[in-house]
C-alpha cells in the first residue's frame, strides 16, 4: 500500500514538475505564469503598486512578492530558495547573493534612500538642523548601529564629527517612528520614505548632512530564474519613467 | 515537645521513602514524557548549535554584561514592587467578598493575556509625556520615559498578575482556620496577618515571588515599547538578545543560555528554601 501511494505521489509530482517546466519554456505569455520576487520589506508599498501595473501589462502573469528583511532573503537564496529577482535594501545583502554567484547579471541600483529628521507635528523642541539634535534637552531616538538605519546614522555622525546622545537606540525604524508619533521623543532619525509613509503623524526635516550616508537599493536577476524574461521585464519596469515616479512619490531618490 | 500530629504527618508525606506507591496509571507517563521533551528539546538544540569556543567572549562583552546587570537589578526591583503591591491584592481577593469581585479579578489578570507590546503602549498612554497621568507627573517634575524606572514599571505590569494569581490560590487552599482561631484568642488583624497568615503561605509566597521575578527577567515587549533601548539604562538582557539576533546569532544564543541559567538557579534556590521552611 505504502509503496503504491508513494509511486502515485511521485508520479503526480513529476507531472506537476513537467507542467511547470512547460509553462516556463513557452515564450507566449498567454499561459499563466508566476514571477517570484524576493524583495526587501521596505519596498512593500511601492512594489504592491507596481505589481498591479505589471500584471495589467502582462496578462496571465501573477507576481509573487515575498517581502522580508534583506538579510533573511539573502540567506534563503544562498540556502537554495528559487526566485527570479532579488531586491535588497542595501549593498551588503546584495553582495551576499552575488558572492555566492547566484546573479545572472550585475546588480543595478534602482532607488536610493537617505535619512531625515522626524519630529512630532508640533515640533516641541524646535528642531530645524542636524546640529539641533545635540542640544542636551532634546530627547532623540535613533536606530541601533547594528541595523541599517543605525549604521547610516553612525556614518553621518562620523562624517560630520557630531556626536549624538540618543535616549534610545531602537531595533527598527518603526519603533523610532512610533516613539516620535507618541510624542515621547522630540526627534528621531529615520529614512525619508518612512517619514512619507507615516503621513501627517510626523514632520520630516531634511538635512544636508544626510548625503553622507545614502542607502542604495539594488536589484538583480537571478541565474536560476524560472521566469528570466519576466524577471527582466520587472527590472525594466523599476527603471522606467513610471516606476521611477512611484519611487519618487514614496520618497526614494532616483536610480543610479 | 509540642510536635503536633499534623507536623509529623506533613514530614512523613515529604519523605521520599514513604512514596513508593505514586498511584499514577502507567499511561500517564507517555504524555508527560512527550510534554517534557517538547520543552527540553529546543533547549538542547540551542545548546548544540552554540559555538562554545566563543561562549566566554560573547557573554563577557561590555554590552552583554551591562544588559545582564541591568536585567538582574530591574527584575529584582520589580519583584519587590510586586510583593509590596501584589500580596495585599491577593489577600483582598482571597479573603474579602465585595460586589464586582469577579470583574476586579479578571481586570487584575488582564496583563496575562494582553500582548506585552500592547501593555507597553497602554503604559505610554498612562505614564508617557502626554499620558493620562502626565499632568500630575509634570506637577512634581517626574519623567519616566526612557529611564530605568520605566523598565521596572513595564516589568511590574506584566509580572504582577503572576504573583497575585499564584498567591491567591495558596491563600485559598490554606484556608482561614488558624486565622479564625488567632482572632478568637484576641489577636488583632495586623497581628494575625504577621504571625499566622504570612508564615502559613510563606512557601507559596516564595514561589509566587520567583514566578514574578522570572516573568520580569524575560520581559521584552512592554519594555521595548515603553522604555526604549539604551545600553546600561533600558536595554535589558532580552532586548540585547533581540538586537544581537540581528547581527550575531551565536551571541543571541549565548545570552539566552545565560538568561535561562539565571532563571533555573533562582527557581531551584527558592524551591529548596521553601522546602526547608516546610520541614
Amino acid at each position: 500500500m505504502r509503496t503504491r501511494l508513494s509511486v502515485a505521489v511521485t508520479g503526480a509530482l513529476i507531472s506537476l514538475g513537467l507542467a511547470v517546466a512547460g509553462c516556463s519554456g513557452s515564450a507566449t505569455p498567454s499561459q499563466t505564469s508566476t514571477l517570484t520576487i524576493y524583495a526587501a520589506a521596505s519596498m512593500q508599498t511601492t512594489f504592491d503598486t507596481l505589481k498591479t501595473t505589471f500584471e495589467a501589462e502582462h496578462p496571465g502573469t501573477t507576481v509573487m512578492l515575498n517581502y522580508a528583511g534583506s538579510q533573511a532573503l539573502a540567506t534563503q537564496l544562498v540556502e537554495g530558495a528559487t526566485a527570479d529577482v532579488f531586491v535588497s535594501a542595501n549593498d551588503t545583502q546584495m553582495k551576499v547573493v552575488t558572492d555566492a554567484g547566484l546573479n545572472a547579471a550585475d546588480p543595478r541600483v534602482f532607488a536610493t534612500n537617505q535619512l531625515q529628521i522626524a519630529v512630532p507635528p508640533s515640533n516641541p523642541a524646535a528642531i530645524s538642523t542636524f546640529a539641533d539634535l545635540t542640544k542636551p534637552e532634546v530627547k532623540l531616538v535613533v536606530c541601533a548601529p547594528a541595523v541599517p538605519c543605525g549604521a547610516a546614522t553612525v556614518k553621518v555622525e562620523k562624517a560630520t564629527g557630531v556626536t549624538l546622545t540618543p535616549v534610545s537606540e531602537e531595533q527598527a525604524v518603526t519603533s523610532v517612528l512610533s516613539k516620535v508619533q507618541a510624542g515621547e521623543a522630540d526627534a528621531g532619525l529615520v529614512y525619508k520614505t518612512d517619514v512619507i509613509a507615516a503621513g501627517d503623524t510626523v514632520t520630516g526635516i531634511e538635512f544636508p548632512e544626510s548625503s553622507e550616508a545614502i542607502n542604495r537599493n539594488p536589484v538583480v536577476l537571478l541565474k536560476s530564474a524560472p521566469q528570466g524574461e519576466l524577471g527582466q521585464a520587472w527590472i525594466d519596469l523599476l527603471f522606467s519613467e513610471q516606476g521611477q515616479q512611484v519611487f519618487a512619490d514614496a520618497g526614494f531618490g532616483a536610480a543610479q | 515537645m509540642t510536635t503536633t500530629v499534623e507536623e509529623a504527618s506533613v514530614r512523613s508525606s515529604r519523605d521520599p521513602r514513604s512514596r513508593l506507591y505514586s498511584g499514577l496509571p502507567r499511561w500517564i507517563y507517555l504524555p508527560a514524557v512527550i510534554g517534557g521533551l517538547f520543552v527540553a528539546l529546543p533547549l538542547v538544540a540551542m545548546m548544540l548549535r552554540m559555538d562554545w569556543a566563543r561562549f566566554g567572549v560573547l557573554i563577557a562583552s561590555p554590552s552583554s554584561l551591562a544588559a545582564l546587570t541591568l536585567s538582574l537589578q530591574t527584575s529584582f526591583t520589580s519583584m519587590l514592587v510586586c510583593l509590596v503591591l501584589g500580596v495585599p491584592m491577593a489577600m483582598v481577593l482571597a479573603r474579602e467578598q465585595f460586589p464586582g469581585q469577579r470583574l476586579v479579578r479578571s481586570l487584575v489578570l488582564l496583563p496575562l493575556v494582553l500582548p506585552p507590546v500592547v501593555g507597553g503602549i497602554a503604559l505610554l498612554f498612562t505614564f508617557g509625556r502626554h499620558g493620562l497621568a502626565a499632568p500630575v507627573m509634570n506637577l512634581f517634575g517626574i519623567s519616566v520615559a526612557f529611564s530605568t524606572v520605566a523598565v521596572v514599571m513595564a516589568q511590574t505590569f506584566v509580572a504582577l498578575p503572576f504573583l497575585v494569581v499564584s498567591l491567591e490560590g495558596t491563600l485559598r487552599s490554606v484556608g482561614q482556620r488558624y486565622e479564625l482561631v488567632a482572632a478568637t484568642l484576641g489577636a488583632r488583624p495586623s497581628t494575625v496577618l504577621r504571625k499566622v497568615t504570612l508564615p502559613l503561605v510563606l512557601p507559596g509566597l516564595a514561589s509566587a515571588a520567583v514566578l514574578s521575578f522570572a516573568r520580569a527577567l524575560g520581559e521584552f515587549g512592554a519594555t521595548i515599547t515603553f522604555a526604549g533601548s539604551l545600553q546600561g539604562v533600558t536595554r535589558t538582557l532580552p532586548l540585547e538578545i533581540y538586537l544581537q539576533s540581528y547581527t550575531d546569532t551565536d551571541a543571541a544564543i549565548a545570552l539566552s543560555l545565560v538568561l535561562m541559567f539565571v532563571a533555573v538557579v533562582v527557581t531551584v534556590v527558592t524551591a529548596s528554601i521553601s522546602e526547608r521552611s516546610l520541614a
